[in-house]
């Protein structure tokens, strides 16, 4: 949830200059040891279990629920059967159209924080960040609170004038999609701030000295640069969308399946493990296919002569 | 120079309309829990009515006890390490593609991924489950978080503090407690208010790795279960105290960081 800082929080190296012997030695001794106890916890408890899974895709379901040992591909070609085929495009137009939806409105918000008087800018950003840090069940919840046939938006309906039958607007895909859209909102909003507050205004002064309109500015050197952002909250939309469980369940009344729901079900219920994992490998697929596509965005903008500043 | 009229319209009015999208949901329903009628469509008087039924709730007090215990055990853990980890990487001569991938990962895979990998560990493992497995779970992702925010604040360690206190005779375990502690542990802190946060908050994990029973039951887990049998006036009371809760931890951790948190 963090990529951005990760890009550059390469800090300080021991091969550094400002590292002289004396300061090599206040660091605590070694550069294993230190790492170790957090290495080895992430080996036992993120690496070993993601492998075990892993595997279970490849092994057989047992009779009542387990997994047993023997290999097989079945649960893998399962996930290309129509029926789970059509969950994952489902789930893919959904994520799709939050993502759509969640850079069309973060981007306009992003700039608007940008042109803002310098020392407004971190409350403005840190105001658009915090609902992000609260809890996920909540803020979807709210949308219940909101959406229900009694809920605040028929009820503004009503006073408008509006005289039919309450909309029912929750338990839908709309629903669903606007849920994810508020959740995810205030990321793309900070990644696409990022890069928009680290171009160089002399370029755009260049673009307009030079003869080009605000607009052909905007759209020839100002979107082009800040693409690394879009493309860091963009796919972090996606990703967490389609894996999303609470949203779809809370929001789509379970009448959408999402892949997360999938997944959740096949452990929970179905009790079939090995087809979960196998769904769960799809999923991690997927993800890491759009994790080299945006570094291959960032890389390109960043290996041009006008890089955004990235370190 | 001074900003086009038209600019600072469309600007203000483009935050108006993004914070009001932001804030109003949440807003309302922090506005429905001090409502004595606890109905969503008419307003009966502010009334304390629903935080009180909420503190004579068993049910509910015994999953906040719960939640209570997993982050901040969590926290305790995942401060530990995360500080040591980012410490021991940023010592390094080079930087290790794998490490990074590592500390890196537990923030983006999906968190139903990796809640159904730690149910297929415990279990094939035989671990009994319950609070302390969620605790185990929970480390995975705080201790990258405070890792990440560690990190951050090395990169602009002002590293010739160090070397004067050496320089004018303090030890190297002096210098680490004096100095480096001290001018790191505003971060540290940070880093562990947002590990606490992200573990009060976390829902499916801890759903996952809890096992059966009621007696490992978070607060997350029991407001799920409350939202899928209706919306109630205790939820709304529940959902402010917690998002307030939230809310302190994370302008606390902000002005530690000086803003370093939000990549800013």
């Amino acid at each position: 949830m963090m990529s951005l800082s990760n890009h550059e929080a390469c800090g300080l190296r021991a091969s550094d200059p400002r590292v002289t012997p004396a300061i090599r030695k206040i660091l605590p001794s070694g550069p294993g040891l230190a790492a170790a106890p957090g290495v080895a916890w992430l080996a036992v408890f993120m690496i070993a279990p993601c492998l075990l899974v892993f595997a279970y895709a490849f092994l057989t379901r047992g009779l009542y629920g387990g997994v047993v040992d023997e290999l097989t591909l079945d649960n893998l070609l399962r996930v290309l059967d129509p029926l789970y085929a059509g969950i994952f495009l489902t789930s893919t137009r959904i994520a799709g159209l939050a993502t759509l939806l969640a850079v069309l409105v973060a981007y306009p918000a992003a700039y608007a924080i940008v042109l803002s008087p310098r020392h407004w800018q971190p409350l403005l950003l840190f105001l658009a960040v915090l609902p992000f840090w609260s809890n996920y069940l909540i803020r979807t919840y709210a949308w219940i609170v909101l959406l229900n046939r009694e809920g605040m938006v028929n009820q503004g309906l009503t006073l408008l004038g509006y005289e039919g039958e309450p909309l029912s607007l929750l338990y839908s895909e709309g629903a669903v999609v606007v849920g994810l859209v508020y959740n995810y909102l205030p990321f793309v909003i900070l990644a696409i701030y990022a890069t928009l507050s680290r171009l160089d205004p002399q370029l755009k002064e260049a673009s307009r000295d030079l003869g080009a309109s605000a607009v052909a500015t905007f759209v020839r050197v100002t979107l082009p640069l800040s693409a690394p952002g879009v493309a860091a909250g963009a796919v972090f939309v996606f990703v967490l969308s389609i894996g999303n469980f609470i949203t779809p369940a809370l929001l789509g009344g379970g009448r959408f399946q999402m892949v997360g729901n999938l997944i959740y079900d096949q452990f929970l219920t179905a009790n079939d493990w090995p087809f979960g994992a196998a769904l769960g490998m799809a999923l991690i697929l997927v993800m890491m296919a759009l994790l080299f596509l945006q570094a291959r965005v960032t890389d390109r903008v960043s290996g041009g002569r006008v890089g955004a500043g990235n370190a | 120079m001074r900003e086009p009229r038209a600019q600072a319209f469309a600007r203000r009015g483009i935050l108006l309309l993004v914070f009001a999208f932001l804030y109003v949901p949440v807003g309302v329903l922090v506005l429905l829990s001090f409502n004595r009628s606890g109905l969503p469509t008419a307003w009966g008087g502010f009334s304390l009515k629903w935080y009180g039924e909420l503190a004579g709730n068993a049910e509910i007090l015994s999953a906040a006890w719960n939640t209570l215990v997993v982050a901040l055990s969590a926290t305790a853990i995942a401060t530990l390490l995360g500080t040591l980890l980012a410490l021991g990487i940023e010592r390094r001569a080079r930087r290790s593609r794998g490490l990074e991938a590592m500390v890196f990962a537990p923030m983006i895979i999906p968190d139903i991924v990796l809640a159904v990998a730690l149910l297929s560990f415990f279990s094939r493992l035989d671990v009994t489950t319950g609070l302390h497995t969620i605790v185990i779970s929970h480390v995975v992702f705080d201790l990258a978080f405070v890792c990440a925010v560690v990190r951050a604040r090395l990169k602009s360690f002002d590293f010739t503090m160090v070397e004067a206190s050496r320089d004018l005779g303090a030890s190297a375990v002096t210098t680490f407690r004096r100095v480096t502690l001290p001018l790191l542990l505003p971060s540290v802190v940070a880093g562990a208010l947002l590990a606490f946060t992200l573990s009060v908050d976390e829902f499916i994990i801890a759903f996952f790795t809890a096992g059966a029973g009621r007696s490992s039951m978070t607060l997350p887990m029991q407001i799920y279960s409350m939202i899928r049998f209706g919306i109630t006036p205790e939820i709304n009371a529940l959902a402010t105290i917690v998002m307030a809760v939230s809310a302190t931890a994370l302008v606390i951790s902000q002005r530690l960081n000086r803003g370093r948190l939000l990549g800013s």
